[in-house]
């Protein structure tokens, strides 16, 4: 053997050393089995009680079921979804269109409906939305509702120097101040921002008169332990983002789709908002217990 | 384009420097809420600064208290307020004031102590009330180290008003707030940077005050507070 020889034959084993120590990326991790769903969720209560619901609905009808709850963000969960760690998590519309198209108009369920069904990966697919939606939401005291005679967004525009108080991203975003200017003729917002995205000092400022109109999550208890009016939105400033569930494609099957499909016709917001009430509140009752109660609530297990 | 050129971008724009979210109005926000924390706590701690100071009273009570309010977080004191009081900037100056009164005391009683005894004696001697060897002796001569104290509990607040914005009122951390919310790091850092120069400003400004304070007087040098 030359030298020259010798020296490649060290050098490929060299090589393929080092590809064998980095073989396996490690983001790739254990893809589950062919026959079995694993469900994940993002973290927070709500996504994780969604899934749980999943989760049951899928191994009351025979299938394997496997749970990874609780893995992040999007940014995290979706890569995890599309290298197979987890098949199914429940996802909202809007939210996962503007992941895959940051440039997205589209703010009707149906229109985001349409758009998902573009921006969606080949491997990626979802299933019907659900009628419930956890999305940002304009709230206003009962005793200011019948004041004012105000119950839709559109009728603010008759109120001078209306007081907004949310989150300070609402002063820029189109959902926020511009858009409530631009779609429903809403001038001269005195917009104060608070930074705990809907949260308890939002809502103290709500109750006090601090602020007339306060963005807090569509299915946040205080909205129903307080009495709020959330307003509608006939203009459709705020995107749509019902919950739907977003699953490997190589995992779709029919029995999958048709169980999943009767989860999504059965839940509503408010269904979302008693769940966070009695995960929230004192008994702090957890997500699998819940998600049972509903499903046998709604007659599906 | 770096961060640090869209900082400066942004800091030049003329459209910043106008308008209710212009930064000369955030300026005297910052500064006004500066001033008025300042104020508060100067009420109250320095009169008790120099009464414990004058009389040795409560001493160690002092220092273990204002230790324990230096170990406040600021942001925290403030979330916890908020929920009481709600928003608006009653919560952020409470919470100011619990920060700038451990520095305004300590310099208060420091600068009182920190005179000669015999010429407290002398001056007792001479038929001074307590009242007199107070105002004419301990405060002229202890003077710089009250206004170190003073420069201290400003530098500390002008640094932390910022955290009020989180709560909604205005000032230059409304740049730091908004600017995260909407991921615009170069009004984030223009705002920082303008805290920053404030700062530096009014530090400047108590420097020279203590300095002019510690003329001609050489038995009370800072002994740093």
């Amino acid at each position: 053997m030359t030298i020259r020889k010798l020296t490649a034959v060290f050098a490929s084993v060299a090589i393929g050393l080092t590809l064998a120590a980095c073989g396996g990326d490690p983001t790739e991790g254990d893809q589950s089995a062919s026959d079995t769903i694993t469900v994940g969720s993002a973290q927070f209560p709500e996504n994780e009680i969604l899934a749980e619901i999943y989760a049951q609905a899928l191994e009351a009808e025979g299938v394997k079921v496997e749970k990874k709850l609780n893995i992040g963000a999007r940014e995290v969960y979706i890569k995890a979804l599309q290298n197979g760690e987890i098949d199914l998590v429940p996802e909202y519309s809007g939210n996962l269109l503007s992941y895959f198209d940051p440039d997205t108009t589209a703010t009707s369920p149906e229109e985001i409906d349409e758009a998902l069904d573009h921006a969606l990966p080949d491997d990626l697919e979802v299933f019907d939305a659900a009628a419930a939606e956890d999305k940002d939401s304009l709230n206003v005291t009962k005793e200011f509702s019948e004041k004012n005679g105000v119950t839709s967004i559109a009728d603010l525009a008759k109120i001078d120097g209306l007081k907004v108080g949310a989150n300070p991203e609402f002063k820029e975003r189109s959902y926020g101040v511009p858009g409530m200017e631009k779609v429903y003729g809403i001038k001269g917002v005195k917009f104060t921002a608070i930074s705990d995205g809907g949260g308890p000092a939002t809502l103290k400022a709500l109750l006090d008169g601090k602020v007339d109109v306060a963005d807090i999550y569509s299915t946040t208890p205080s909205i129903i332990q307080n009495d709020l009016v959330t307003l509608d939105d006939p203009k459709n400033l705020i995107a749509a983002q019902n919950v739907l569930p977003l699953i490997r494609d190589d995992k779709d099957s029919d029995k999958i789709e048709d169980i999943l499909d009767k989860v999504s016709a059965a839940l509503t917001t408010q269904d979302l908002l008693d769940l966070n009430a009695k995960n929230q509140g004192p008994d702090k009752a957890k997500p699998a217990d819940l998600a049972k109660e509903w499903l046998q609530s709604k007659g599906l297990i | 384009m770096s961060v640090i050129s869209e900082t400066v971008d942004w800091l030049t724009d003329s459209t910043n420097w106008s308008g209710d979210d212009g930064i000369p109005h955030r300026l005297l926000e910052h500064l006004g809420y500066t001033a008025e924390t300042i104020a508060i706590a100067a009420v109250i701690a320095i009169p008790l600064g120099l009464w414990i100071g004058h009389t040795g009273r409560f001493r160690s009570v002092a220092v273990a208290v204002t230790g324990a309010l230096r170990a406040l977080p600021t942001l925290g004191l403030l979330t916890l307020l908020a929920l009481y009081l709600g928003i608006g900037l009653t919560a952020p100056l409470i919470a100011l004031v619990v920060l700038a009164i451990p520095p305004l005391l300590a310099g208060a009683y420091a600068g009182v102590e920190a005179v000669d005894p015999q010429t407290v004696d002398a001056a007792r001697s001479m038929g001074f009330t307590e009242w007199q060897i107070l105002t004419r002796v301990e405060i002229p001569l202890g003077l710089a180290i009250i206004v170190g104290g003073v420069r201290s509990a400003v530098l500390q607040v002008v640094a932390t008003v910022a955290v009020a914005a989180f709560v909604g009122p205005g000032g230059l951390g409304r740049y730091l707030i908004d600017g995260q919310a909407v991921s615009d790091y170069p009004q984030m850092a223009g705002g920082s940077v303008l805290v920053v120069v404030l700062a530096l400003a009014l530090d400047a400004v108590f420097a020279a005050l203590q300095a002019f304070a510690a003329k001609d007087r050489p038995a009370a040098r800072p002994v740093g507070v």
